[in-house]
C-alpha cells in the first residue's frame, strides 16, 4: 500500500439556491483503502460523490481521483472509476446480461471483450441463473449485486458506492460488505457513503462524518467511538427503594460516570466489552435481589456519533432520516 | 453465496477510435437498448396505436359527416392530419422515457461512463424514430380500411413519409428538452403533452383553418403544424406545393437546430433528484 492519494478533494463548495449542499469539504482517500463518508440524509454524501465521478461541477474548491482533476479531466477520468449506488441504476426491461453487455460496450470495450465479462460477473455475483430474465423481476438485492456488477466492468481502480446496503435485509447487507471486502483485498479503492455506523465500521479504514456540507469528524472507527463515549448498560429497576443498590453493584463496570434518573428508575453505566459483562451484570444484580424491568446494552449509533460531535440528534437535521432503517443491527442487541 | 475471485479478463481497457465513430456506436448501443425493449412492454406500443385508430375513427364517422371538402372526401383530408398528429403525440414518449431514465438514476450512471455525451440523446430519438414509423405504418393501414385513397405518385407519398419522419425526430428533440427540465415523470408526461393539443387542434389538421375565426385563423396558419398538415396532404392528394413543403422543413430544422444544443445542455446538468 503506498501513501498516494486516490482520492483528494479540497475546500469544495456547492450550493442550490440557499442551500449549501457543501460547505468546504476536504477529504483524502490513500490508494487501495476504505474511506466512508458516514451522515445522514442531506448531509452532502451524494453530492460530494457526485462531484468525485464527474456528475456535477463544483462551485469552488477543487478534486483529484486517480491523479485526474475533476473538472478538467473528466472524460478521462471516466475510464477509471466505476459508480454504484442506493438507486440499483440498471435498465428494467434488459435481462441481466444484456444491462452488463450494455455497459461494456459503453465503456468502450470490444464487442467480444463485454460480453465474456458480462458473462464472469454473473457468474461472480450469482446471477447466472437470472441471466436470461429481465431485471424487473429481480428481487432487490439482486439488483444491487447487478448494479454492482455494472460498476465493476472494467475492473476500475477506484469505486464509487454511494449507501450501497440502504434499503437491503441483513443477508444481502452481508453478502454485500463481503463483496466489497473483497474487491478492496484485490487493491481497490473504495469511497463508501453510508447512514450506518456498524456498516463504515465493518469496511472503512477511515471515516469522514459529514453534517451541512463539511466533515466535522474523521478518523479510523476505534477512534470515533472513542470520541462518541463507547458501549452503555441501560436498566430500568422495578422497585424504586432498589435504586441505590443497583448503582452500588454496577459500579464496578463503570469506565465513567453513572447516569441516574429516579422518577423513571433508570440508570445508565457506560462500559467497555458489554456482552461479556451482561451475564456478570444479570447475576450480580439477581443476586442483590433487584428485579428488573428492563435491561438493554446500547452501542454507539450514528445518532451517538452526532449527539456527542454536535450535541443534537442526526434525526434534527433538515431531512430527517428514517429511524427504521438508520439503526438495522443495534436492536439485535437488546 | 458470492464467489470472489479476481476477474480474468486481459483486456479491459477501452478501444482507442476517433470521437465521431464513438457518437454513432454508442447511439447504436442505446438504440438497441430501447428496440429490444418494444416487445418486452407490449401494453405501451398498443397504446400508442390505439390512441390515433380512435380519433380516425371518431373524426371518420362522428364529425366526417358534418365537415364538407372541397375536391375530396374527409378521410382522404383527415389522414394527413392524422398522421401528423399521430407523430407529434409520439414524440412525447422520448421526454418521458428520458425523465424515467433521470428516476431511476440510469441518467447519472450514463453520465459516469466514457461514453459519447450526445448518445442517451440520440439513442433515443432514433429508436423513438423507429416506433413512430411503425405507429405510422399502422396509421396508413386503418385509413386505408376506412375509405382512405392516397392520389400521389409513389415518389410523393415517400416524401410524405420522409417529411412525418423529419417532424416526428425534431418533436422528439423537444420532447426531450422537456424530459429533461422538469423534476419528475409526471410531469414530463403533462408538461410533454398538454401544449401539443392546441398547437394539433388550433391548425389544419382535422379541419379546413377557414372556418375558424380571424384571431384563431391568424395563428393557426402561420403555426408549424398546419405547414406540416398542408405539405403531407398536397403530396398524398396529388398536389404538393413547393412553397409549403420547404417552410415545413424549415420548420423541422429549425426545431432541431434549437432543440438539439438545449437537450445536450440539459443533459449534461441533470442529476438523479
Amino acid at each position: 500500500m503506498s501513501n498516494k492519494s486516490a482520492i483528494l478533494a479540497e475546500g469544495l463548495h456547492k450550493h442550490y439556491g440557499k442551500t449549501h449542499a457543501l460547505d468546504g469539504l476536504d477529504l483524502t482517500a490513500e490508494e487501495g483503502t476504505v474511506l466512508g463518508l458516514l451522515g445522514p440524509n442531506g448531509a452532502g454524501k451524494t453530492t460530494a460523490v457526485r462531484i468525485l465521478t464527474t456528475l456535477l461541477r463544483p462551485d469552488a474548491g477543487r478534486a483529484e481521483v486517480a491523479g485526474l482533476d475533476v473538472v478538467k479531466d473528466a472524460d478521462a477520468l471516466r475510464a477509471r472509476i466505476g459508480l454504484a449506488g442506493q438507486y440499483a441504476a440498471v435498465d428494467e426491461y434488459l435481462t441481466g446480461y444484456e444491462n452488463l453487455e450494455m455497459v461494456g460496450r459503453l465503456y468502450h470495450l470490444q464487442g467480444r471483450v463485454a460480453r465474456q465479462r458480462a458473462k464472469e460477473l454473473l457468474e461472480q455475483f450469482d446471477l447466472v441463473d437470472a441471466s436470461k430474465r429481465i431485471v424487473k423481476t429481480y428481487s432487490g438485492g439482486m439488483r444491487r449485486r447487478l448494479d454492482l456488477a455494472a460498476s465493476l466492468i472494467i475492473s476500475p481502480p477506484i469505486l464509487f458506492l454511494d449507501e450501497p446496503t440502504t434499503g437491503l435485509d441483513i443477508r444481502g447487507r452481508l453478502a454485500m460488505w463481503e463483496v466489497i471486502s473483497s474487491l478492496v483485498a484485490g487493491g481497490t479503492t473504495v469511497l463508501l457513503t453510508t447512514q450506518y455506523l456498524e456498516e463504515a465500521d465493518q469496511l472503512a479504514h477511515q471515516i469522514a462524518v459529514v453534517d451541512h456540507g463539511h466533515v466535522i469528524a474523521k478518523g479510523t472507527s476505534d477512534e470515533l467511538k472513542a470520541q462518541v463515549g463507547g458501549e452503555r448498560l441501560e436498566l430500568t429497576v422495578t422497585h424504586k427503594a432498589d435504586m441505590n443498590d443497583a448503582v452500588q453493584a454496577l459500579r464496578q463496570y463503570s469506565i465513567g460516570e453513572i447516569q441516574i434518573d429516579i422518577d423513571h428508575r433508570h440508570i445508565i453505566v457506560p462500559v467497555t466489552q458489554g456482552p461479556q459483562i451482561l451475564a456478570a451484570v444479570v447475576r450480580d444484580l439477581d443476586a442483590s435481589q433487584i428485579a428488573m424491568d428492563d435491561l438493554a446494552l446500547r452501542r454507539p449509533t450514528l445518532d451517538d456519533v452526532f449527539l456527542s460531535l454536535t450535541g443534537r440528534a442526526a434525526e434534527e437535521t433538515d431531512e430527517p432520516i428514517d429511524i427504521d432503517t438508520a439503526r438495522p443491527l443495534e436492536r439485535s442487541a437488546r | 453465496m458470492i464467489s470472489t475471485k479476481v476477474p480474468t479478463t486481459q483486456s479491459l481497457t477501452p478501444q482507442a477510435r476517433p470521437s465521431l465513430y464513438w457518437t454513432f456506436a454508442d447511439a447504436l448501443v442505446l438504440a438497441k437498448r430501447h428496440l429490444v425493449q418494444i416487445p418486452r412492454i407490449p401494453e405501451e406500443l398498443i397504446f400508442a396505436t390505439i390512441q390515433p385508430i380512435m380519433f380516425v375513427l371518431l373524426f371518420r364517422y362522428v364529425f366526417g359527416g358534418a365537415i364538407a371538402i372541397s375536391g375530396t372526401t374527409y378521410v382522404n383530408f383527415l389522414m394527413a392530419g392524422i398522421f401528423v398528429q399521430t407523430v407529434v403525440f409520439g414524440s412525447t414518449t422520448t421526454g418521458i422515457g428520458l425523465a424515467t431514465d433521470l428516476q431511476r438514476g440510469l441518467i447519472d450512471r450514463f453520465r459516469s461512463l466514457p461514453m459519447a455525451k450526445s448518445a442517451v440523446l440520440t439513442g433515443r430519438t432514433i429508436s423513438d424514430l423507429v416506433r413512430n414509423t411503425f405507429v405510422v405504418m399502422v396509421m396508413w393501414t386503418v385509413g386505408l380500411l376506412v375509405g382512405f385513397q392516397p392520389q400521389g405518385n409513389f415518389l410523393y407519398l415517400l416524401a410524405a413519409v420522409g417529411l412525418l419522419l423529419l417532424t416526428s425526430f425534431a418533436f422528439s428533440w423537444i420532447s426531450a428538452t422537456i424530459g429533461l427540465s422538469v423534476n419528475s415523470v409526471e410531469a414530463a408526461q403533462s408538461a410533454g403533452f398538454i401544449w401539443l393539443f392546441p398547437l394539433t387542434f388550433a391548425s389544419s389538421a382535422f379541419v379546413p383553418t377557414q372556418s375558424m375565426p380571424t384571431w384563431l385563423r391568424t395563428f393557426a396558419e402561420h403555426q408549424p403544424v398546419t405547414q406540416i398538415v398542408n405539405a403531407t396532404r398536397g403530396l398524398i392528394l396529388n398536389h404538393p406545393d413547393p412553397k409549403t413543403i420547404w417552410i415545413a422543413i424549415a420548420w423541422c430544422v429549425g426545431i432541431l437546430i434549437v432543440f438539439i444544443p438545449l437537450s445536450v445542455r440539459a443533459y449534461g446538468r441533470r442529476t438523479a433528484r
